[in-house]
C-alpha cells in the first residue's frame, strides 16, 4: 500500500530506531531505550507463556477433587512455579520495564535514559535470573509457594529452592537498577520547559513505582540470600531447630513483597491516566491528585506488611496498627478510580481497544480493591486467609488490574513502535473475552475461598467441585482471549498496515515525532509549553503538513 | 459430583455469626461501590461517546470540594469498617479465662491432639458443644495453620513456640479441620474432623479406652524420667528454682526484668535454659532440645500447671 503511492505514511522513508541497523548484534549490544523495551518485551512474553502453562495445568487438575492430571509434589511445583515466574519474571517488569523504557524518555522529551549500559545491564540481570529460575524449572522446580516461607523453604523442602532463590536475587539487580535510571531521567533529563506538573501521569506512577523498586528490592534480595545460605551453610536465622525465628522470614519478606504489589500495578495507574484521557479527549479530572495519590500509596505502602501475619499470633494490637494504615491505602485509591471516571464526563469517548482494556481496569481493579478491603478487616481476615478469597482477590488485582493496563498500554503505544496497525476488530474481540473470561475463572474463587477452601490444596473436598470447574472454564475463555490478543498483535508485525504518526490524535510529545520513532526521538530539543493533555486545543496539522513535505522534498533530493 | 451451591459454610460457633455479619456488611458496601463505579462508567461512556471526529470538549480541571468528598467520606466509612473489624479480631484472639483446654500438635501431615484428661487422636478433635475451648498450638517442623471454617477461627502453628486459638462450638455436628498454611507435598491432605458433642456423650468419649493416665500424670512420670526434681524440688532447696505455686505468675530474672510463668516461658526454659534465668540462680541447667517431642512438653507443662492448681 505504501510503496505505491507518491507519499508513503509519515516517516516510512526516514531512519528510524528499527531499520538504523540490523543484525542479532545490534539489539543484544543496543543501548537504544527504545530497543531495550523490545528485548524486555520479548523475553517477559516468553515467560508469560510458561506462567501460563502452569495456570492451565493447574486449573485442569482442579476440575476433580481427586489428584489425577499429576501427583501432589508435581502440583505444588506447578502453584510455585506459575507465582515465581508470573511475579518475578512477567508482572514485575511489565509496565516498569516495557512501557516505561519505550516511552518514558520520550514523554519527557529525551533522547534517552540517563544511564543507556545500564539499562542494558538491567535487562541481563533480567535475562540471568530468569535463565536460573528456568534452569530450576528444568531440573525439577521448586515447592516452596513463591512466598518461600521458612522453615519449610531453608530446610525442609528437597527442590532446587537455593538455584531459584539465586535466579530471583539476581533479578532483584533489573529492578534496582531500572529504579535508579528512571528516578534520575525524570529529574535531569526532562526537556525545557517540561515541569513537574506538566508531566503525563504515567511518568509521575513510574516514578513512585522506582523509588520502591529502588527502597524495597535490597530488603527482599537479602532476606532471599540468607534462606539460600541457611539451606546451604545451616546458619540459624529463620530455622528454631538452628536458634532462628521462621516468623522473621515473614517480616523481612513481606517488607519488600507488599510493596512489590505496588510495583505490580502502580505503573498500571500511570498507562490507565494515559489512555483515559486519549480516548475521552479530557485532561485527567484532578491530574495533581491523581498524581500525588501515586506517591502516597508508594509511602503506605511500606508500612502495612503486618497484614500479612494476623493469624501468625503477631500481637493483637501490632495487628490493629497494620490494618489501620491498610485502610489508609484505600482513601488513595478511591482517589484514582474516582477521578478516572469523572474524566469520562463530558468527553468525547471512543472505544477502541486500548479504552476497552482501561475501562476493564477500572471495573476489575475496583473489585480487587475493595475485596483488599475484605482481607485487610481484622476479624474477617482470620476467617479468610490463606484461603481462595485472597488468590482471587490479587489475580483481580495483579491480573485484572496490571495485566489489563500493561494490555492497554501495549495497544495505545504499539503503533508508534511497532510502525504497524494491529487488526483493531480482534484486538476488541480478545479484550471482551480477557474480561468475561477472567471475571467467570475467579469470581467463583471469592465463594470458594468464604466456603473455606484453603490456597494451594491439590486434593479438596467434594462441596468446592461445582466452583472449581466454573472457574476452570473460565480460565478456558480467558486463555482463548489471550491467543486472540497474542496472533492480533504478531500478524500485525507481519501484515498490519503502516501505522500514521498518531493513529489515536493522541497528545503528548510521543506523538509529536514520526512513526516509528527516529534512532535518537527528538532531531531538535522539544521545548514544552503546555500541561499535559492539551486535548482541547486543535490538532497541530500545521507542523504535520511540514513534515509531509519535508518527506517529500527528501524523496526529491534522493 | 455435588451440584450443592452455598454461599457461607456451616454456622456453628458463638464467633461465627459475628464475622459472617460484618463480612456482610463490607459486601453489601462494596457491592455499592462496585455498582455504582460500573453503572456511571457505562452511562458516562454512552452519554459522551464520540459522536464526530472533530469533537475537541472543553477541558475541566478538576473540583476541590469533589475530591476532598471523595477522599474524606470513603476515609470515614473505612474507619468505620476497621473499628468493628478490630473489635471483632479482638474477640477472637482474647483468650477467655474459663476454657477447657486441648493441646495440639501439627506435623507433616497429621495433626495430633491431646486432652487433659489423657485422650489422644490424631485428626479428629472432639469438643463439647457449648463449651469454651481452648486450643495451645505447636509444630514439629514447618508452619501449619490451624483452620475451621465453621468456627471462622484460624491460628498458625508455629515451630519453636506456641499460639493458642479458642472458640464455643454452638451446633453439634462434624465440621472440616483444614491445614491452611502451606507445609509440604502432603499439605492438602493434612486435613481432619471436629467433632462436636453433646456434654454427656463427650463424657462418655473421653472415659472410653485411652491409657488412664492424665496429660499430668504422663507430665510428671516424663519429669521424673528426665531427672528435672532432682534439682527442682517441691520447696526452694535444690539447686534450681522451686516450680510448685509458679504457674501463671511474675518470676524476677537475673537481668532484672520480671515475667510472667506461661507455656512459652516454660518451654523456653527447658529447650533454652539460659535465656532467661530466675534471679538468685545460676545458669547450670542443661538444654533438653531434641531430648523431648513437643508432644511430651505440653505434658510436662500440664504437669507443672497443676503444681500451681491447689493455692
Amino acid at each position: 500500500m505504501s510503496g505505491a503511492t507518491l507519499v508513503g505514511p509519515i516517516g516510512s522513508r526516514t531512519e528510524n530506531y528499527l531499520n538504523a541497523s540490523y543484525g542479532i548484534r545490534s539489539w543484544l549490544l543496543t543501548l537504544d531505550h527504545k530497543r531495550i523495551g523490545i528485548l524486555y518485551l520479548v523475553t517477559i512474553t516468553l515467560f508469560f507463556c510458561v506462567g501460563g502453562i502452569f495456570a492451565s495445568l493447574i486449573r485442569l487438575e482442579l476440575i476433580t477433587p481427586q489428584g489425577d492430571l499429576v501427583d501432589s509434589e508435581t502440583y505444588n511445583k506447578l502453584f510455585t512455579m506459575h507465582g515465581v515466574v508470573m511475579i518475578f519474571f512477567f508482572l514485575i517488569p511489565s509496565v516498569p520495564a516495557v512501557l516505561g523504557n519505550l516511552v518514558l524518555p520520550i514523554m519527557i522529551g529525551a533522547r534517552d535514559v540517563a544511564f543507556p549500559r545500564l539499562n542494558l545491564l538491567s535487562w541481563y540481570c533480567l535475562v540471568a535470573g530468569g535463565s536460573l529460575a528456568t534452569l530450576a524449572i528444568i531440573m525439577g522446580g521448586i515447592d516452596t509457594g513463591w512466598t518461600f516461607y521458612t522453615p519449610y523453604s531453608s530446610t525442609y523442602s528437597n527442590s532446587y529452592v537455593a538455584l531459584a532463590l539465586t535466579g530471583v536475587f539476581i533479578n532483584g539487580f533489573s529492578s534496582i537498577l531500572t529504579g535508579v535510571n528512571f528516578v534520575t531521567t525524570v529529574h535531569k533529563m526532562r526537556a525545557p520547559g517540561m515541569t513537574w506538573f506538566r508531566l503525563p501521569l504515567f511518568i509521575w506512577a513510574q516514578y513512585a513505582t522506582s523509588v520502591i523498586m529502588i527502597l524495597g528490592t535490597p530488603v527482599v534480595a537479602i532476606t532471599l540470600l540468607l534462606v539460600a545460605l541457611e539451606r546451604v551453610l545451616r546458619i540459624g536465622i529463620f530455622d528454631p531447630a538452628l536458634g532462628g525465628d521462621p516468623i522473621l522470614f515473614q517480616h523481612l519478606f513481606w517488607f519488600y513483597s507488599h510493596p512489590a504489589v505496588y510495583i505490580m500495578i502502580v505503573p498500571g495507574f500511570g498507562v490507565i491516566s494515559e489512555v483515559i484521557a486519549c480516548f475521552s479527549r479530557k485532561r485527567i479530572f484532578g491530574y495533581s491528585f491523581v498524581a500525588f495519590s501515586s506517591l502516597a500509596i508508594a509511602v503506605l505502602g511500606f508500612l502495612v506488611w503486618g497484614h500479612h501475619m494476623f493469624t501468625t499470633g503477631q500481637s493483637v494490637y501490632a495487628g490493629m496498627v497494620f490494618s489501620f494504615i491498610t485502610f489508609f491505602i484505600a482513601v488513595p485509591t478511591a482517589i484514582k478510580i474516582f477521578n478516572w471516571t469523572a474524566t469520562l464526563y463530558k468527553g468525547s469517548v471512543s472505544l477502541d481497544s486500548p479504552m476497552l482494556y482501561a475501562l476493564g481496569f477500572i471495573g476489575l481493579f475496583t473489585i480487587g480493591g475493595l475485596t483488599g478491603l475484605v482481607l485487610s478487616t481484622l476479624g474477617v481476615d482470620v476467617h479468610l486467609h490463606d484461603t481462595y478469597f485472597v488468590v482471587a482477590h490479587f489475580h483481580y488485582v495483579m491480573v485484572g488490574g496490571m495485566v489489563m493496563a500493561f494490555l492497554s498500554g501495549l495497544h495505545f503505544w504499539w503503533p508508534k513502535f511497532m510502525g504497524r496497525l494491529f487488526p483493531e476488530g480482534w484486538a476488541k474481540t480478545g479484550a471482551i473475552l480477557i474480561f468475561a473470561g477472567f471475571n467467570l475463572t475467579f469470581f467463583p474463587q471469592f465463594v470458594l475461598g468464604y466456603l473455606g477452601m484453603p490456597r494451594r490444596y491439590h486434593v479438596y473436598p467434594e462441596e468446592f467441585q461445582v466452583l472449581n470447574v466454573m472457574s476452570t472454564a473460565g480460565a478456558s475463555v480467558l486463555g482463548v482471549g489471550y491467543m486472540i490478543l497474542f496472533l492480533s498483535l504478531l500478524w500485525s508485525l507481519f501484515k498490519g498496515p503502516k501505522a500514521p504518526a498518531n493513529p489515536w490524535q493522541a497528545k503528548g510529545l510521543e506523538w509529536d515525532i514520526p512513526t516509528p520513532p527516529p534512532l535518537h526521538n527528538f532531531e531538535v530539543m522539544p521545548i514544552v509549553t503546555k500541561e499535559a493533555y492539551p486535548y482541547d486545543e486543535p490538532d497541530e496539522e500545521i507542523e504535520q503538513i511540514g513534515e509531509i513535505e519535508r518527506v517529500k522534498q527528501e524523496e526529491e533530493v534522493v | 459430583m455435588s451440584t450443592e451451591m452455598r454461599l457461607f459454610p456451616e454456622l456453628a460457633s458463638t464467633i461465627a455469626w459475628q464475622v459472617d455479619t460484618l463480612y456482610i456488611f463490607i459486601v453489601v458496601l462494596s457491592i455499592i461501590f462496585t455498582v455504582g463505579i460500573f453503572v456511571a462508567v457505562v452511562y458516562l461512556a454512552v452519554k459522551y461517546r464520540r459522536r464526530s471526529e472533530n469533537e475537541r470538549p472543553k477541558a475541566i480541571h478538576g473540583s476541590i470540594p469533589l475530591e476532598l468528598s471523595w477522599s474524606i467520606i470513603p476515609f470515614f466509612m473505612a474507619i468505620f469498617v476497621y473499628i468493628w473489624g478490630a473489635d471483632v479480631y479482638f474477640r477472637l484472639y482474647r483468650m477467655p479465662a474459663d476454657a477447657m483446654d486441648v493441646y495440639v500438635v501439627g506435623k507433616q501431615w497429621m495433626w495430633k491432639i491431646q486432652h487433659p484428661e489423657g485422650k489422644r487422636e490424631i485428626n479428629e478433635l472432639h469438643v463439647p458443644v457449648n463449651q469454651r475451648v481452648r486450643v495451645t498450638l505447636a509444630s514439629e517442623d514447618v508452619i501449619h495453620s490451624f483452620f475451621i471454617p465453621a468456627f471462622r477461627v484460624k491460628k498458625d502453628a508455629v515451630p519453636g513456640r506456641y499460639t493458642q486459638l479458642w472458640f464455643e462450638a454452638t451446633k453439634v455436628g462434624e465440621y472440616h479441620l483444614f491445614c491452611a498454611e502451606y507445609c509440604g507435598t502432603e499439605h492438602s491432605t493434612m486435613i481432619g474432623k471436629v467433632i462436636v458433642m453433646e456434654a454427656e456423650d463427650y463424657q462418655d468419649w473421653l472415659s472410653g479406652g485411652g491409657s488412664g493416665e492424665t496429660m499430668a500424670q504422663t507430665g510428671e512420670r516424663q519429669f521424673q524420667q528426665l531427672g528435672c526434681q532432682t534439682c527442682h524440688k517441691s520447696q526452694n532447696i535444690g539447686r534450681g528454682p522451686t516450680l510448685t505455686g509458679v504457674f501463671g505468675k511474675p518470676v524476677q530474672l537475673a537481668s532484672g526484668e520480671t515475667v510472667v510463668a506461661d507455656e512459652a516461658y516454660v518451654r523456653e526454659s527447658i529447650l533454652n535454659p539460659s535465656a532467661k534465668i530466675v534471679h538468685g540462680y545460676t545458669q547450670i541447667m542443661p538444654t533438653f532440645q531434641g531430648q523431648v517431642s513437643e508432644e511430651t512438653l505440653m505434658q510436662i507443662i500440664a504437669y507443672i500447671k497443676t503444681l500451681s492448681a491447689d493455692e
